[in-house]
């Protein structure tokens, strides 16, 4: 009995300061249009920003994954040999797979990929026995190539030397660019939700005093704030979620058809979209509750 | 009641406002508090009810040691006390019912709990008839007695009133006055703040006279004792 009056109680509560919340953004409208508007391209950029870095994040696996050593082998080497270096090749811890490919098979590629021309050279083959070697991690590429071309009969080893370094390093730079211009755009965000809410209390600065007064708990004055700055927050990510849903349905729609075949690819519409919009949410929600956070904490002092 | 011990409140600005008071006010009792301005009779209210803290010495409210008293626990002392004030702190948009059903919502009372109670203060203080009205389209006196109203509903064992008829004319200062005795004679201690001569020379309580942050007189039934 007395457990189900406390929690009828508790859903009143909770109502009311629901309802609190909601008329004061209402009372409020200038500065919660202010303040909505921030988090509104705030997140946008944050929306933009996440769906390109995911893309590029995407564009480097796919390269990474292409990478692979291509041992020559030495043409001195006898079946045997071949066999026992490949077998060798094999134990290396960071090595996933090997495949093993003839010269001729070799040509026939090379006929393939750049035309008859090369068929010329069917008649005295120029090309060597190739092991091919992909490193169970992308980024031990370089330490297994160095560590193949000790053993013997390797004639060279080849890989993209340096440029999956480099698109790596592009990739970290336009990173933290990114990271350090959302980090100044959230604080914006989150100084104006609190100027918002500080507005709030100040307006509301008689009935803050009468409830203390008459004895209510500090949690009961400080959550309808709370609330207040999370509605700025859900509210100020509804228009990005919308504009990078649209964006991105519209430059896949773009993009895709021309990637058709190729080795890299952009991510589809789901889910990450979706990802990305229940970040936004998400971020939207965190800084409305942490901007109101700060004023609550500075001006009821309680 | 109300115990205080030694009691001195130094504001960090150096003021000392109380200077060593001891007093002991009993259950039950009627207690006018008087003194020039200044001389220290606000904070040694504000003392009762924890809006300012003791720099030193004891307080003790209804047994609740107030030195030792958590922040966040003062929300229960102050459910055992009511507060009345000179400008009545009255929420302009709420009503009279609702600002008086507002005290019992923000400590989460049941809602019929708040209709019955609040209900039961208003026909106490005699304002029934104008529970939808709001503050600005009623007296001086009538708001005053919704906000005695506030500070009642929740049955607090006293009342702290800080000059209640300050903003009142003489015929509306006794009629509230009539109100507090008989909220007294319910058995709830008032402590009252005043600059009102006549109420206190009439109306004969204990008077305790401020001076510079001490006591320089307790007795009862005694008079006002200063010209204003």
């Amino acid at each position: 009995m007395s457990t189900e009056v406390t929690t009828a109680m508790k859903i009143n509560t909770l109502k009311r300061h629901f309802r609190e919340s909601i008329k004061s953004l209402g009372r409020n409208s200038w500065m919660t249009i202010a303040s909505v508007s921030a988090v509104t391209v705030t997140l946008i950029l944050v929306g933009v920003f996440a769906l390109i870095m995911m893309n590029l994040n995407k564009v480097a696996s796919d390269l990474e994954n292409d990478v692979e050593i291509k041992v020559l082998i030495d043409e001195t080497a006898g079946k045997a040999d071949e066999k026992a270096l490949m077998e060798k090749i094999e134990k290396l811890p960071d090595v996933a797979e090997s495949t093993y490919s003839t010269r001729e098979n070799e040509l026939t590629k090379l006929v393939k990929d750049f035309g008859d021309d090369f068929k010329l050279f069917e008649q005295s083959n120029p090309l060597r026995n190739v092991i091919y070697v992909k490193a169970s991690d992308p980024q031990q590429t370089a330490k297994v190539a160095k560590t193949i071309e000790k053993f013997n009969y390797t004639y060279d080893v080849m890989y993209g030397e340096g440029k999956v370094e480099k698109l790596f390093n592009f990739l970290n730079i336009s990173r933290n660019v990114g990271i350090v211009l959302i980090l100044g755009l959230l604080f914006t965000a989150i100084f104006l939700i609190s100027n918002t809410i500080r507005i709030t209390i100040i307006a509301r600065r008689d009935e803050i005093e009468i409830m203390k007064l008459v004895g209510a708990t500090n949690s009961f004055v400080r959550i309808p704030f709370l609330l207040e700055g999370m509605w700025l927050g859900i509210l100020g990510s509804i228009i990005p979620i919308a504009v990078i849903a649209t964006l991105y349905h519209n430059v896949y729609k773009i993009i895709a058809p021309r990637l058709k075949g190729e080795l890299v690819q952009v991510l589809d519409f789901s889910p990450l979209v979706y990802q990305v919009s229940a970040l936004l949410l998400l971020i939207g929600v965190l800084i409305g509750i942490w901007g109101s956070f700060m004023s609550v904490r500075k001006f009821l002092k309680i | 009641m109300i115990e205080m011990k030694n009691v001195t409140k130094k504001y960090p600005n150096g003021v000392v406002a109380t200077n060593g008071i001891s007093v002991n006010i009993k259950q039950g009792e009627f207690v006018y508090v008087v003194g020039p301005s200044g001389a220290g009779k606000s904070t040694f209210i504000k003392l009762m009810y924890r809006e300012e803290k003791a720099t030193s010495g004891d307080i003790t409210v209804n047994g609740i040691d107030l030195a030792s008293l958590k922040n966040k626990k003062v929300p229960y002392l102050r459910r055992q006390i009511g507060v009345v004030f000179q400008d009545f702190k009255l929420l302009p948009r709420l009503n009279v019912y609702e600002n008086v059903a507002f005290a019992l919502e923000v400590i989460e009372e049941e809602p019929a709990e708040i209709r019955r109670r609040v209900m039961e203060v208003l026909e106490l203080v005699g304002l029934k008839q104008k529970v939808r009205m709001f503050p600005n389209e009623l007296s001086g006196g009538e708001q005053q007695r919704v906000s005695i109203a506030r500070s009642i509903v929740n049955v607090p064992k006293v009342v702290i009133a800080d000059e209640p008829t300050g903003n009142l004319d003489p015929e509306t200062s006794w009629e509230i006055m009539n109100l507090f005795e008989e909220i007294n004679a319910r058995g709830t201690t008032i402590v009252m703040a005043t600059h009102n001569r006549e109420i206190v020379n009439t109306i004969r309580r204990r008077v305790i006279a401020v001076e510079g942050g001490m006591i320089v007189r307790d007795e009862h039934g005694g008079d006002y004792g200063y010209e204003n």
